[in-house]
């Protein structure tokens, strides 16, 4: 009776055993041994990975512990910017900034450069619906910002914490072992880690932020849902014909894919077009005149309305306008571009995923590593920052406690709140990209509408925003 | 009056003034390797860290005006007695303190060494001794500035004598940190019946009902012996989230603060309680019915 108590009484809850890999075995020890245990490893030196690092060893509880931060590349030096912009940003939400400052970091991007925008343009080639994404007080709504000034950023800040943060530059993992479940006693608790060059490390926890081919998640075994798109995304670092206050992101959807305008400048802007594997070669190939009139084209042309569309969007449009007067938005136009920079086109092949698991025991992941986004939601780097203020919280709180930092308890309650919030986001993201992929009119209609009613509606309109951060 | 009459009927299974007893020490021996299972027999104990520790920090930081970043409990010594398997000495290692642990039984310090071995600032910041409090008194007079007796004094046959040995092991103004059972009707149904025999959320035939202590009672001793008790405050165990929150009530777990007064060497009954009353959810079990 004792044993149905206790099956009873664990049915209750969940079980965690199913979250304890087995996996290969920890080699036996038998004491403390000669490889070094940290407190956290970071596996991966990117954005994520480097800002994760630089969140911890900034914790006022993380004061005494060691940790650690492996990136396969070089070091680089951030020493002096060049004048040209580089061809690979992000769009960082002001919550972004946010995690940014909390460690020093933001003030760094601030000093060097970035570009806040106060509007967000979207709409339709096949039809006129738009909607517009605005703060009604004078705040920047985002910031376009080079993925280099932000790494130089996290790099000053890993520099300054560096007696507790250990970066190790040219360092691959090779292979993991992870812990048998805690109870067993007689082998190393910790997760065991390989590098290429033969060292090794241990520590309480691992946290996977290496990309969205993750070895983290895949030696772990966690199941990922992924899908590759048809479409490749083409980046290029672009010149306006005349200067302008430039502070609106623009984004039109082509049936073939979105083309984005993020402003850099009063006079540059980078481009993120998301089209097909061979347009995107095409675009690559041709010469820099044609690539410029292809931009502008995308921008402009209304080659894909057709004459029903038009009179089913301008109809609704009337009937919105007659209910609430405040309802349509005024058109602006954007910009048009004079020149690329030479150099600066390249591609990238796009995706989503979503692991099933953010965590294990002893182990986590964020980014990349979690959750992979088309780009047109600019919203790729600002899950993951999400994922980083909403794990250093939590981890805080354990470091606090005096607890065991590798401990499930704590982790599922960051994956709960994580995988609540990015779920939906990229669930929607990715029917958005369906829905804006086809010309067929019942489709196009129904988007047309959709814009349309979704920047009618102020409270819509509030928590799309809220939900990509914006 | 009340108190008093219920102070002279002792506990029908001590015979002995000792602080240990040999039955209960043969229900923890079947246990001692499963200390560290989080979601075995002491899945309950564990979950119990996240509201104990922060009582016992939180506390000890009111008090004291050194902060060591990173370290809230550095410089401090600590007596966990019972430590068991060591689930609460290391929480408090791993906040900076010296903690020794003690418990009677050898194989709960076999498992608890064992377990520290793998974590060398642990393995440098924790002792374990098999031993019971009173075997420690003589060479440890006035040495702890805490004691954590958790989940201890409904398992000890002598709880006079059990504090008397705290009393002694403590420095004076040192603090002095329970938890344990409440002897109610509730408990009797929930801790015993239901909590051991239908939902096992303890294992069976750790707990006597005869053993647990009534809040009233351990304040009056504590009294005796030379404390004063700053805090009384109820614990309720959620089995289906498997996690302890704080409750008014304590009439079923109860934590209790008390300090040891600053008079050096012996003793008596305290005067007035020290006017630095610390805790915001504070409340003394002695008011209420």
């Amino acid at each position: 009776s004792s044993a149905m108590a206790a099956v009873l009484g664990r049915a209750l809850r969940p079980p965690l055993r199913a979250r304890l890999r087995p996996g290969p075995r920890a080699p036996l020890r038998s004491a403390a041994s000669a490889e070094p245990l940290y407190d956290v490893v970071v596996s991966g030196g990117g954005m994520v990975g480097s800002a994760m690092a630089a969140a911890l060893g900034h914790d006022i509880h993380f004061h005494d512990k060691k940790i650690a931060l492996l990136e396969a590349g070089p070091r680089k030096e951030y020493g002096h910017m060049p004048d040209s912009y580089s061809n690979r940003v992000s769009s960082i939400s002001p919550g972004s900034a946010t995690l940014l400052s909390s460690f020093g970091a933001w003030d760094h991007v601030c000093s060097l450069r970035l570009k806040p925008f106060r509007r967000m343009q979207v709409w339709d080639a096949c039809s006129e619906a738009m909607i517009i994404f605005e703060k009604d007080d004078l705040d920047d709504m985002g910031y376009i910002v080079e993925n280099d000034v932000i790494m130089s950023a996290l790099t000053k800040q890993l520099d300054a914490v560096a007696d507790r943060v250990e970066v190790f530059y040219r360092s691959r993992a090779v292979g993991y072992t992870w812990p048998l479940p805690s109870h067993s006693c007689d082998t190393s608790p910790w997760v065991q880690i390989e590098l290429a060059d033969g060292r090794r490390l241990q520590t309480k926890l691992l946290i996977g932020a290496d990309g969205h081919n993750s070895v983290v998640r895949k030696e772990a075994e966690i199941k990922n849902i992924e899908h590759q798109y048809d479409q490749s995304a083409v980046v290029a670092t672009l010149h306006l014909s005349e200067a302008t206050d430039n502070n609106v992101a623009w984004q039109r959807f082509l049936p073939t894919g979105p083309i984005a305008l993020l402003p850099l400048s009063d006079t540059a802007s980078s481009l993120v077009w998301s089209t097909s594997h061979e347009h995107a070669s095409e675009l690559l190939a041709m010469d820099e005149e044609s690539f410029v009139d292809s931009i502008n084209s995308a921008f402009w042309s209304n080659i894909n309305h057709s004459d029903f569309i038009d009179a089913a969007g301008a109809m609704f449009r009337s009937a919105v306008s007659l209910l609430k007067p405040s309802g349509t938005a005024v058109r602006q136009l954007p910009p048009s571009v004079a020149k690329v920079d030479p150099e600066s086109r390249a591609m990238f092949p796009l995706g989503m995923g979503h692991a099933t698991e953010y965590v294990q025991h002893r182990v986590a992941l964020i980014g990349d590593a979690a959750h992979r986004v088309h780009p047109l939601a600019g919203q790729g780097v600002n899950l993951g920052f999400g994922d980083i203020a909403c794990l250093a919280h939590h981890l805080s709180a354990a470091a606090f406690n005096g607890s065991d930092l590798g401990s499930l308890k704590h982790l599922l309650k960051f994956e709960t709140e994580r995988q609540r919030h990015n779920v939906s986001l990229i669930a929607a993201t990715d029917v958005l990209k369906r829905l804006y992929s086809t010309r067929l009119a019942p489709l196009v209609l129904l988007r047309t509408w959709g814009l349309q009613a979704t920047n009618a509606l102020p409270p819509v309109k509030v928590r799309i925003s809220l939900d990509w951060g914006l | 009056q009340l108190s008093l009459f219920r102070l002279t009927v002792k506990r029908p299974f001590s015979t002995s003034h000792s602080s240990v007893d040999a039955k209960e020490m043969k229900k923890f021996q079947l246990l001692a390797h499963k200390w560290w299972d989080e979601e075995g027999e002491f899945s309950a104990l564990h979950s119990m860290n996240d509201i104990r520790v922060p009582f016992i920090r939180d506390t000890l930081l009111s008090m004291s005006s050194n902060y060591h970043r990173g370290s809230p409990l550095s410089g401090v010594k600590i007596l966990d007695v019972g430590c068991g398997g060591g689930l609460l000495s290391e929480p408090l290692g791993r906040l900076g303190a010296s903690v020794t642990g003690i418990d009677p039984l050898e194989d709960n310090i076999r498992t608890a060494e064992r377990h520290k071995s793998f974590d060398p600032v642990l393995a440098k910041r924790i002792q374990y001794k098999s031993n019971s409090l009173e075997e420690i008194v003589e060479e440890s007079m006035e040495t702890f500035d805490v004691i954590v007796a958790s989940e201890v004094v409904e398992h000890v046959p002598d709880l006079e004598t059990f504090i008397k040995c705290c009393s002694q092991v403590l420095k004076p103004e040192g603090s002095l940190f329970i938890t344990t059972i409440n002897k109610t009707q509730l408990s009797y149904v929930l801790g015993i019946v239901v909590a051991e025999k239908i939902m096992g959320i303890v294992p069976e035939g750790t707990h006597e009902w005869e053993k647990f202590v009534p809040p009233e009672e351990l304040e009056h001793i504590l009294e005796s012996s030379g404390f004063s008790v700053k805090t009384v405050n109820g614990m309720l165990y959620n089995p289906l989230s498997g996690s302890w929150s704080w409750v008014e009530s304590t009439s079923l777990n109860y934590a209790v603060h008390a300090v040891k007064s600053g008079a050096r060497g012996q003793s008596g009954p305290t005067g007035t309680s020290s006017e630095t009353d610390v805790q915001q959810r504070s409340g003394t079990a002695g008011t209420a019915g």
